[in-house]
């Protein structure tokens, strides 16, 4: 495998693993823009311990995104006070702490970048992006998944029908933090050096966009929206400065044409025409 | 007195919004295993009156009991543990769900815990949670909508689902706000055979706005007329039909024909 085709999956690889800490959030009705932040935190957390202790980069990773769960639990208390767009602007606050608080840590590096020592390569990645989406698609066939979309839906509605919808929004909120540090810690070990200044608010924005563009309601729309949204600029690579003009382009007419996003549950339940227990119901549906 | 305690006590509450007294010293009780009415020209107050029963907005005075037990201070989240649910005015449902996921979203109340909480209960197709679902549509005629996105169902099966919802939580109380409001007669029979079934056993006490006077006779056996957020009126649907003053408030005067097929004018 060539190095530039290594270097593309394993940037897809780890996009789809950000697009599922974004997505978790979103499913709940709430716009993480501190993403990055969390990232960042899984980054250096899991780079230290590595770097440091010469702990396992397996290990390593899996304790960064605990980290930053951990960070994003304690934040989420009073931040998920807030609602729409001052939700999303604390968000992006707790992402730019994140950021400057790195930025000013010596014992990382500071500004001046940190190196990391242990290098993992595409199929332990590859099976870490596995493990997330395998992970998520499971937990949005509990009761979970159908608790976490009915919060989104209708809060009010929620409540009175006994759900806590305060607890879902933080259990949401705080392991999509979980996989976006897990995300930060491949990619921390694959590009072998990070710097704060990477994890800032326009990754935040790029993780954020997967999502939106690729379905929010659908537990396969960030893997898609990841896919096309990692693939699209290589391939319009040829026409060299272009490529960004047409990129934005692309996400222009994408919103105009398709605000649901590119996969919709709905879409997916027409396409088998089956419900999700399997068995044929659209079919039967007279004609309302 | 002897017996049970009534299944729903309201005692004097008051509920102020701004200068306006939406509801005013209101105080009645709704006897268990009934099927009681509450009725009154538009602005009367009776979406109020739910909103405060089930905690989505606090009472300024007064006390709400369930089962002889104070609620007035419970949070909404917890009154569905006390046996109340309920439909609303506009259909409700989450339109991203399958009417069979809005009808589990009822079963939250049972199976809320951490473990039920895991349980992937869209993923083995015959699990006891899904088959109880599937049972309760198949009962109100509707299974063959389970798997379908509720938006793009006709408003009456997205009303009836809205009652399924509500009755997976096993309510002792079920409120409905307007089930019959915009459906034609053959879904309004379909609503009536489906609350027959509901309170047929005695176990689930309705309490029921409503505006459509045919409706409520044939539905309920008890009525509360409220008007200006105070109770005028209660007794048999006979009974308050034959009193003056809601003779006066529905119909601008007192008449001595009978008004059994009497549809309520709304008033502006």
């Amino acid at each position: 495998m060539s190095g530039y085709l290594e270097g593309i999956l394993v940037l897809l690889a780890v996009n789809v693993v950000f697009a599922y800490g974004a997505f978790l959030p979103v499913a709940a009705g709430q716009l993480n823009l501190g993403l990055a932040g969390f990232a960042a935190i899984g980054a250096y957390s899991s780079a230290y311990l590595s770097n440091a202790y010469a702990i396992d980069p397996t290990f390593a990773i899996l304790f960064g995104g605990i980290a930053a769960g951990a960070i994003a639990l304690i934040v989420a208390v009073p931040v998920l006070r807030t609602r729409g767009i001052y939700l999303a602007l604390a968000t992006f606050a707790v992402g730019q702490i994140v950021q400057a608080t790195l930025l000013n840590l010596e014992v990382v590096g500071g500004a001046a970048g940190y190196p990391v020592t242990a290098f993992i390569r595409l199929p332990t990645i590859a099976a870490f992006a596995t493990g997330v989406v395998v992970f998520v698609a499971l937990l949005f066939a509990t009761r979970f998944g159908i608790a976490v979309t009915a919060v989104h839906d209708d809060e009010r509605v929620a409540d009175l029908m006994g759900l806590n919808t305060r607890a879902f929004q933080i259990a949401a909120f705080t392991l999509g933090s979980v996989i976006a540090g897990i995300g930060g810690g491949l990619y921390a070990h694959h590009f072998s050096f990070i710097e704060a200044q990477y994890f800032n608010i326009g990754l935040s924005i790029t993780i954020v966009l997967y999502v939106l563009l690729g379905g929010t309601q659908t537990v396969l729309g960030p893997l898609l929206g990841a896919a096309v949204f990692t693939l699209l600029p290589e391939l319009l690579r040829g026409s060299a400065n272009w490529r960004y003009v047409l990129f934005a382009a692309a996400v222009i007419i994408l919103m105009a044409l398709r605000p649901q996003g590119l996969l919709t549950g709905e879409q997916i339940r027409r396409l088998l025409g089956v419900d999700r227990q399997g068995r044929s119901a659209l079919s039967r549906e007279p004609a309302a | 007195m002897s017996g049970p305690p009534p299944i729903l006590r309201l005692e004097r509450v008051t509920k102020r919004f701004g200068g306006m007294t939406a509801i005013d010293d209101l105080s009645f009780t709704v006897r268990r295993g009934s099927r009681t009415a509450l009725i009154g020209p538009n602005g009367a107050g009776k979406t109020t009156v739910f909103n405060l029963v089930t905690g989505a907005i606090p009472v300024d005075a007064g006390q709400v009991f369930v089962d002889g037990r104070d609620i007035t201070h419970v949070p909404s989240r917890k009154r569905v543990r006390y046996g109340l649910a309920r439909s609303f005015q506009n259909v409700r449902l989450m339109p991203h769900l399958t009417a069979i996921e809005n009808v589990m979203v009822g079963q939250h109340c049972h199976n809320g815990g951490l473990f039920g909480v895991l349980q992937p209960v869209n993923l083995w197709p015959r699990n006891r949670w899904r088959e109880a679902a599937r049972a309760a549509l198949r009962e109100a005629g509707l299974e063959q909508y389970a798997g379908a996105t509720v938006k793009n169902l006709p408003y009456g099966v997205q009303k009836r689902l809205e009652v399924v919802r509500a009755t997976m939580a096993k309510p002792q109380l079920l409120l409905l706000d307007e089930p019959a409001a915009g459906l034609n007669s053959a879904e309004t029979e379909a609503l009536q055979a489906l609350l027959g079934g509901i309170c047929g056993s005695g176990d689930v006490t309705l309490l029921v706005v409503e505006h459509d006077m045919h409706f409520v006779g044939a539905l309920c056996d008890a009525v509360v007329v409220l008007d200006f957020g105070r109770k005028i009126a209660e007794g048999t649907p006979a009974e308050v039909r034959a009193d003056p003053r809601v003779q006066e408030i529905y119909l601008g005067t007192t008449i001595t024909e009978p008004v059994e097929r009497c549809h309520v004018a709304r008033s502006a």
